[in-house]
């Protein structure tokens, strides 16, 4: 037996396992730009009436879906640009800084990152409630950047650890500042490690559902993930065309985004510079 | 600029890895710091720029203290191993950053740059990018950045260990010329005594933290204070056999050399023979069996084994008609034999 005819056994292991998934894709296409028929599975005449939700409310108690968008759109870029900022200092510290208690942190990190996050979600809705950023915008973003710094640190500790020590001295040599060193020399090294960090964190918060859901649940600071929630539950009838219309917008920015970046977000399992 | 170390201690932790040191590189000095791996030379090093700080003891770059002044206020270049160009800028970047940082105009970085281009032979190179240079490029780039400043003081860590062997030729050659050129007290820092011998007017010899010889090259090779020096120094290396003094200097199984006429020890002791004073130019004496023939071109090693067990080596003109596992009684030069005592010590 040679190789290629065993690539094919694993070939076809594979279809049928991932069949279902692409099966519902295929019909989540289809379904949200045809009339439904319910007698049949396959679909009736074209028609764009389950993107309704583009052009008008599709209830009067529930907001445009533009604004919902948009909410979305500040959350998932506010937490990315917080979480990347962030742990491009933390990183750096945790890679070169002889600070006290450095194990520690390291370990803790790596706890953090591990830890069931959820289980921690009454706790973080006391605290909300207590500072009064409960269902606040602000409040979800502190609480999902703090929720994935463990992780974005770790990322760009071990980018920093592929710069060589010598380009930090050499840059001191020269008479820059640490400061200086890090921003003007080291920092360039680690982009590659910064631009996959900033899609991740924004992809995650683009997803986010559970922590808008339960600290955010107004209205007013919903988000697509909660919207669609909310068309799905509370419709005596669900509406499915218009549930899986809104779906395919949803999922639009995010393959829109692999696909113009798949070579940054490839790197986070590189790391480090060439040459 | 004369550069001084007074009393130079360096400890990591509980670990004293150089232990009241004393160095003084004269102004436009090029040095070796020449040693094993783990001798303390690139500890050093890091003392003198500042990376490291001293534990204990003073360094005077001339008249000014700069014992705890930090590394970016000592005018100190820095040339490193592995050269440490900043990989996102270009050649001409690379070499200007030292001038950026302080602030100078663009058009004075552009003529400095353009002036330690010319020196440093890279004119050519200025837009590339580290990652298109060779080796020697990235090293002539180096040098460069950690000239620009007209420091007080070079420093070189092993510049040469990354390069292939005629390259390492060339730019030995170079960094001695530039050296001159510019008039700049250097140091520099390699385990590779044909390095340290062929660049540097004065050598210092370093072992576990200390420094156990301060010397001219040819001196310190003709005239090494202890065993160990006269082992690190040579290639081929010294052959040390263990004799009796007396009368003459006897190796054991009836084998004996005439005594050096300016030594004076009796009993045991250790001799140290050279390759080149070792053949049969020099007569007859020592009766073995060539052991190993490895022809390098103009010269062949060869190893021969004495009758009393002892092996030692001899370099010969090649063309030579020795074979393996030849007899051979060749004689050796006795006035230039090494003597220590058996702690290793001169005699």
């Amino acid at each position: 037996m040679n190789t290629n005819s065993r690539i094919w056994h694993l070939v076809v292991i594979l279809a049928i396992f991932s069949a279902p998934l692409l099966i519902m894709y295929v019909f989540q296409v289809m379904d949200s730009f045809t009339e439904r028929r319910p007698d049949s599975l396959w679909p009736g005449e074209l028609d764009l009436s389950n993107w309704r939700f583009l052009w008008e409310k599709i209830d009067s108690g529930r907001p445009s879906i533009w604004v919902v968008t948009f909410n979305t759109f500040v959350f998932a870029t506010t937490t990315a640009v917080a979480v990347t900022s962030l742990s491009t200092m933390a990183g750096y510290a945790l890679s070169r800084l002889n600070m006290p208690g450095r194990p520690y942190f390291l370990g803790g990190l790596i706890m953090l990152h591990a830890f069931p996050t959820i289980t921690l979600i009454i706790a973080i809705f006391i605290i909300l409630q207590f500072l009064g950023l409960f269902d606040s915008l602000l409040g979800i973003i502190f609480v999902k950047a703090a929720l994935e710094l463990p992780f974005g640190i770790w990322i760009m500790k071990g980018f920093y650890d592929t710069v060589p020590w010598e380009i930090e001295m050499a840059g001191v040599q020269d008479g820059a500042s640490r400061v200086r060193v890090w921003w003007e020399l080291v920092l360039p090294q680690v982009k590659p490690g910064l631009a996959a960090l900033l899609i991740i964190s924004f992809l995650s918060g683009w997803s986010e559902f559970v922590l808008p859901l339960v600290l955010a649940p107004g209205s007013s600071t919903q988000v697509l993930a909660t919207y669609m929630n909310a068309v799905i539950q509370d419709d005596a009838t669900a509406d499915f065309g218009l549930f899986k219309a809104i779906g395919m917008f949803y999922s639009i920015p995010v393959i829109v985004i692999y696909l113009l970046f798949q070579k940054q977000l490839m790197n986070i399992y590189g790391g480090g510079t060439k040459g | 600029m004369e550069l001084k170390l007074n009393k130079f201690t360096k400890r990591f932790g509980d670990t004293t890895v150089i232990k009241d040191m004393d160095l003084t590189v004269a102004s436009g000095e090029m040095l070796a710091l020449l040693g094993p791996s783990g001798c303390g030379k690139s500890t050093t090093l890091f003392a003198i720029c500042g990376i490291h700080k001293m534990s204990g003891g003073t360094l005077h770059f001339g008249e000014r203290d700069v014992t705890t002044v930090p590394a970016q206020q000592r005018s100190v270049g820095v040339v490193f191993q592995n050269y440490a160009l900043y990989p996102h800028m270009t050649v001409e970047q690379n070499i200007g950053f030292p001038l950026k940082v302080q602030k100078l105009s663009k058009s004075v970085i552009k003529a400095e740059v353009a002036r330690l281009a010319e020196l440093v032979q890279i004119g050519d190179l200025l837009n590339r990018r580290p990652a298109q240079l060779s080796g020697g490029q990235q090293q002539r780039v180096a040098l460069a950045r950690a000239m620009i400043r007209k420091p007080d003081v070079l420093l070189l860590d092993e510049p040469l260990a990354n390069l292939d062997a005629k390259l390492r030729l060339e730019m030995r050659s170079e960094i001695r010329r530039i050296q001159r050129e510019t008039g700049i007290t250097a140091i520099l820092v390699t385990h590779d005594q044909v390095e340290a011998m062929s660049m540097c007017d004065r050598i210092a010899l370093m072992k576990e933290g200390k420094i156990v010889q301060l010397d001219k090259p040819e001196n310190m090779y003709a005239n090494p204070g202890t065993q160990f020096v006269a082992g690190f120094l040579g290639n081929p290396p010294i052959s040390f056999l263990p004799a009796t003094a007396g009368e003459t200097l006897s190796l054991g199984g009836n084998q004996t050399l005439a005594r050096p006429s300016t030594l004076d020890a009796q009993g045991d002791i250790v001799i140290g023979i050279r390759p080149e004073h070792f053949g049969p130019q020099h007569g007859t004496g020592l009766e073995g069996e060539v052991i190993f023939v490895e022809p390098q071109g103009r010269e062949d090693l060869i190893d021969v084994r004495l009758d009393n067990g002892g092996a030692i080596c001899a370099i010969l003109p090649s063309g030579e008609p020795v074979k393996l596992g030849q007899r051979v009684n060749w004689g050796v030069a006795s006035e230039r034999i090494l003597a220590f005592a058996n702690d290793g010590s001169r005699l």
